[in-house]
């Protein structure tokens, strides 16, 4: 049941405010981040206001103007789009301190424009999470787009101006497909509100082929921003920019918005029994499970520490889409679940990345030998999101993965996925402990005494792998993110979480 | 009769035979003036058509005859089928006027443009502002 | 009140002598007359679509004389509308007008003034009019003042202007040869009574002849592909002010009277059925937009870039026209408006920048940014609103425009919109590089490189929050205005 509330559009709005108010502050850096971070806090208390009413199945919903004959901007703040923001808002806050340090601590150039971008995409980031229909889905989408790209740039060197080309030309032409994929939906359904179980259940008379391709304009659509394989090679190439735009928004906003729009598209758009139906479901779990296991294969290859994680977001992001096209209660859960669990981890290695560059000017794996003296704590947290990352309690993505494999093994599910997910396992385990053990047990002399980087750095990295562990050990804590997932899974597929 | 219909409608096919003229100058000739001249032929021949086809036949006594100036003449009366139609000589008034303005227009330009180039031939000018 | 459509040319030329008169005296003057005489025309033309959007058409009958022996204006929700847009962006551009022209031209101002309510008097006579051949009058009164317009930036112009006035007047006679087949054929040039008499005659030759010509003329003026080889050298060379005026809205114009005659003079089916003239019109404007962008992508000079974009953007117009459905009409009227806000903004900017630093070519307006942040804030948000990013308006015309060729069922013309955006996007992306990232290039002298002054900044930033206001509130104009007027295609 919706009721009226302009919440869900102020947590829009918050930090576009703040983006003109750091705008204008660019000449007083003190000023200038204390509207981020009380941009940031305020985003994330508005957010979590939300959180009981959405529970108590009262979701907060506003309708602005109309935008398309029929259709309207309009936000409504369901359990799903409750997930992907809080994890967002939360992940924002920690990451605004950390940006203070790793941009002070390089000395970097336009700082203003840096943190105006990133106000701009986390607005971006609230309205793809809140939107109710797929217009306004599309015109947020749009906006992360565009606002993403000067801080893929922001080096300005040669090679990030092609990076940003690339960036460019990949997700421009990924928006156009879901243009092309809205507009064919609306000649297909009258509207294009999110409805649980889709809006396009029951109409089978369009026919198969078109709704295939119907469904494979949507996959280019958002696949492109959540990079699955063939469509990722945008991402390691973006990891260019400065860590912490690969930390929140190569791991979490933008990337995530991808895979949230998979999951929109399927539970919402198409619903489970219509993509059952037209066969869709497999294919898309197929190549799910290609991307998990090539991109695993690929982070092994890396010697550059982000582009090692790059490829493992890759990885990670098809989990989610995994779980989403397994159509199974417990498997959306995991993938869910997952959405908040990597942020959390991925993050958490960002962060170690960008901590270690900003003290040693270290990018590389090979470089690492013996850093865990210098830097324990860092390293430490490090070691914690990589178990995580491989599936081990006591950390978040345990409780993922372990939804995910009864996914598996539920009506619908296939024991090679099993497999995938276990090997994966395996495979992450394979290229991420390696770092761990150079730096703990290698030796060097590199790193011969005791250096951690800023307070402001190594905090929000202690602190983020705290909240992984939170997530294993107290799934629904103050965020009920267990709640709010199976609150989905239930809408979606009408079955038990 | 096709001699007749030929003299009927030889106007047509002068008509017909300026524009291409005009055509050709516009399009086939370098020389900027020549251009112009071309412009004039074939708006001329627009006028021709139009005043051509203001004219009205009628029968007398067996013989084709053509309309009268539309002023009315006493002795023919006032049956509008013995005068010409009056409104496309208004129109193509209006429209020498326009063609008038135009080759105004387009003959100050040649001179700037002479004055800018020191040529009309459209070949070497184009060259020239490429530079 | 049924006075009111003519009360939207009048001022306009009234104005022109008060201003010619007013000038000699004192030559600032003129530019006061001028924007007097704009403003007058643009309040009535929006009293107008308020009238008329409540009431009903509004027609008036020159001197008196009932149609179809006399000539009749008529204001409808369409003609209301086109109206409003070209003296709107003629004011707008007036008032920037007055430093650039200064700058650039300081002794034929008044002049250029006059010039300009006479082209923007043409322009909305060929709005308002409901009669075949005041239309043609209007358009060489129009033609005739651009063709002064666009002649006065130098030697280049002048050449430019001088192929314009040759194509422009093929186009115009073309027009009136039409009008001549239509006139010998039915005996009336109103158009309401030349629509009742024309169905009855659409197997004979002189209509059929009659619409090519009329199509041909009219495409010549709007510059539809391949017909508009006159276009990029006239922009190009043209005065930033005349530019600024004549890019956005003139153009478009003739695309209005090519719906018109479509629409209002012939029957939709006679275009689309009887004869194949919207999907010629269609295939050459698809084929346009691609490669008229992809002209655009190799060009140096800003201004070049924005004349060959104006093509394809044209082309989209027509891409709108050619598809002949509802929603295709309705996506080519809304990129009128929409491009012609943007288009506006864009030469208004190119004229700032050359305004300050006299330069025109995009890889010495590097690191411009950080200098010119207010007009690089205004470019960057055209350029978006080009490549169609939501929520800009630019995004909302090819929208329109894809939901038509989905409805039509050609999948080529929507991949040709869609493939159009990349394209765009690779143009003016290369720009915003230049701008944004790009160190000052040596020898572009940083204390030059400013802010353009108030008067010229003022008129770039109202278009450019326009250019989100419009796609915003796009419903509001597509129920209200255009839908109605696409009522003959349903």
């Amino acid at each position: 049941m919706d009721t009226y509330s302009i919440v869900p559009l102020l947590t829009v709005l918050v930090s576009l405010a703040a983006t003109v108010l750091i705008v204008f502050a660019g000449q007083r850096p003190n000023v200038r981040e204390l509207w981020t971070i009380l941009a940031s806090v305020a985003k994330f208390a508005l957010v979590l206001s939300m959180v009981p009413m959405v529970l108590d199945g009262r979701y907060p919903a506003v309708t602005l103007l109309a935008i398309s004959p029929g259709i309207s901007i309009a936000l409504r703040a369901d359990p799903m789009g409750m997930i992907f923001a809080l994890s967002a808002s939360v992940l924002w806050i920690f990451t605004s301190f950390f940006s203070i340090g790793y941009m002070r601590g390089l000395e970097e150039h336009k700082q203003t424009r840096y943190f105006a971008c990133f106000a701009i995409c986390l607005s971006a980031t609230m309205g793809i999470a809140f939107a109710a229909n797929l217009l306004t889905f599309i015109i947020f989408y749009e906006i992360l787009t565009i606002a993403t790209y000067p801080l893929v740039i922001h080096k300005e060197t040669p090679e990030a101006i092609s990076a940003g080309r690339k960036y460019l030309a990949y997700l421009l032409s990924g928006g156009l497909a879901l243009v092309l994929a809205i507009a064919l939906t609306l000649g297909i359904a009258d509207s294009v509100d999110f409805v649980p179980g889709g809006f396009l259940a029951g109409q089978e008379a369009a026919g198969n082929g078109r709704l295939l391709l119907l469904f494979f304009l949507f996959m280019i659509g958002v696949g492109v921003k959540s990079a699955v394989i063939p469509l990722h090679s945008w991402l390691p190439t973006a990891m260019i920019a400065p860590t912490p735009v690969s930390g929140l928004l190569h791991a979490v906003a933008v990337v995530k918005a991808g895979v949230f729009g998979f999951v929109r598209a399927i539970g919402f758009v198409f619903g489970p029994q219509l993509l059952h139906d037209i066969g869709a479901s497999y294919i898309l779990a197929g190549f799910a499970s290609a991307t998990i296991l090539l991109a695993s294969l690929l982070a092994m290859w890396q010697d550059n520490l982000k582009l090692r994680l790059a490829y493992s977001t890759v990885a990670h992001l098809s989990y989610i889409v995994l779980g989403a096209a397994l159509l199974a209660p417990s498997a959306w859960t995991g993938g869910l679940l997952h959405i908040v669990n990597h942020a959390a981890m991925k993050i958490t290695l960002f962060f170690c990345a960008g901590a270690i560059y900003v003290r040693t000017h270290c990018e590389n794996v090979s470089q690492l030998d013996g850093i865990g003296r210098q830097m324990p704590f860092t390293m430490a947290a490090f070691a914690l999101a990589s178990m995580g990352l491989a599936g081990m309690p006591p950390v978040g993505g345990f409780i993922s993965k372990w939804f995910l494999l009864q996914g598996t093994l539920a009506p619908g599910g296939h024991h090679a996925f099993l497999i995938v997910l276990l090997l994966s396992g395996l495979l992450n385990a394979g290229y991420l402990f390696p770092i761990v053990v150079r730096a703990f047990f290698r030796h060097s002399d590199n790193f011969p005494r005791f250096g951690e980087a800023s307070p402001l750095l190594v905090v929000p990295l202690v602190l983020t792998a705290g909240l992984s562990i939170s997530l294993c050990l107290w799934p629904d804590g103050i965020f009920h993110f267990y709640g709010l997932a199976s609150r989905v899974a239930v809408a979606v597929l009408g079955g038990g979480g | 009769m096709i001699l007749e219909a030929f003299t009927d409608r030889y106007v047509y096919f002068m008509t017909v035979a300026l524009l291409i003229i005009g055509l050709y100058g516009m399009l086939g000739k370098r020389n900027l003036l020549k251009k112009l001249i071309g412009m004039i032929v074939f708006q001329t021949a627009v006028f021709l058509f139009f005043i051509e086809g203001a004219t009205k036949f009628f029968i007398e006594n067996g013989t084709k005859l053509r309309g009268s100036v539309p002023v009315i003449d006493p002795q023919l009366g006032t049956d509008p089928a013995l005068y010409v139609n009056p409104l496309p000589h208004v129109l193509i008034l209006t429209a020498i006027v326009v063609s008038v303005a135009t080759t105004g227009v387009a003959l100050a330009l040649l001179l700037t443009i002479h004055r800018g180039y020191q040529s009309l031939d459209e070949k070497v000018i184009l060259e020239r502002m490429r530079q | 009140m049924t006075y009111l459509p003519i009360l939207i040319p009048v001022p306009l030329l009234l104005f022109a002598f008060i201003g010619t008169l007013a000038g000699l005296w004192r030559r600032s003057l003129a530019y006061g007359a001028a924007l007097l005489g704009t403003a007058i025309s643009l309040g009535v033309a929006t009293a107008g679509l308020v009238v008329v959007l409540s009431e009903g058409n509004l027609h008036h009958f020159l001197g008196g004389w009932d149609p179809p022996w006399g000539i009749e204006y008529v204001l409808d929700p369409l003609s209301a509308f086109m109206a409003m847009l070209v003296t709107f962006i003629g004011l707008v551009v007036l008032i920037y007008s007055r430093q650039s022209l200064l700058h650039e031209l300081p002794e034929r101002v008044v002049p250029l003034y006059v010039l300009k309510l006479l082209l923007l008097a043409g322009l909305t006579g060929i709005a308002v009019t409901g009669d075949l051949f005041n239309l043609y009058v209007f358009l060489e009164i129009a033609s005739l003042a651009a063709y002064a317009l666009m002649a006065v930036g130098g030697r280049q112009s002048a050449m430019a202007a001088f192929r314009y006035v040759v194509l422009g007047t093929i186009g115009g006679t073309f027009y009136l040869l039409g009008v001549g087949f239509i006139y010998f054929s039915t005996g009336t040039l109103n158009m309401a009574d030349a629509a009742q008499r024309l169905p009855a005659l659409y197997e004979s030759r002189a209509i059929m002849a009659a619409v090519a010509f009329i199509v041909l003329g009219l495409g010549l003026k709007m510059a539809l592909f391949p017909l508009h080889v006159w276009l990029p050298d006239a922009y190009t060379y043209a005065p930033s002010a005349v530019a600024g005026l004549i890019a956005p809205i003139m153009t478009k114009v003739f695309a209005y009277a090519l719906v018109r005659m479509f629409l209002t003079v012939f029957q939709p089916d006679y275009f689309r059925v009887t004869l194949p003239v919207t999907d010629i019109i269609g295939w050459l404007s698809a084929a346009g937009i691609v490669i008229a962008s992809i002209l655009a992508i190799a060009q140096r000079d800003l201004r070049r870039m924005l004349a060959y974009s104006s093509v394809a953007q044209v082309a989209y117009i027509g891409l709108g026209i050619g598809l002949a459905n509802p929603l295709g009409m309705i996506g080519a009227l809304l990129h009128i408006l929409n491009h012609a806000f943007m288009k506006a903004c864009l030469f208004l900017i190119a004229g700032g920048i050359r305004f300050r630093t006299g330069l025109v070519d995009i890889p010495l307006f590097a690191g411009f940014g950080r200098l010119m942040p207010w007009t690089m804030a205004a470019f960057t948000m055209a350029a978006l609103s080009m490549v169609g990013i939501p929520p800009a308006c630019g995004f909302f015309s090819k929208w329109y425009l894809v939901l038509a060729g989905l409805d039509a069922g050609n999948w080529v013309f929507v991949a040709v919109i869609l493939i159009s955006s990349l394209l765009n996007a690779v143009y003016f992306f290369r720009v915003l590089e230049q701008v944004y990232i790009r160190p000052l290039r040596e020898g572009v002298a940083e204390e030059q490189v400013r802010e353009p002054p108030a008067e010229m900044l003022a008129p770039i930033l109202v278009l450019a929050a326009g250019i989100i206001i419009l796609g915003i509130i796009n419903v509001v104009i597509v129920t209200q205005v255009l839908y109605p007027v696409t009522e003959p295609l349903r």
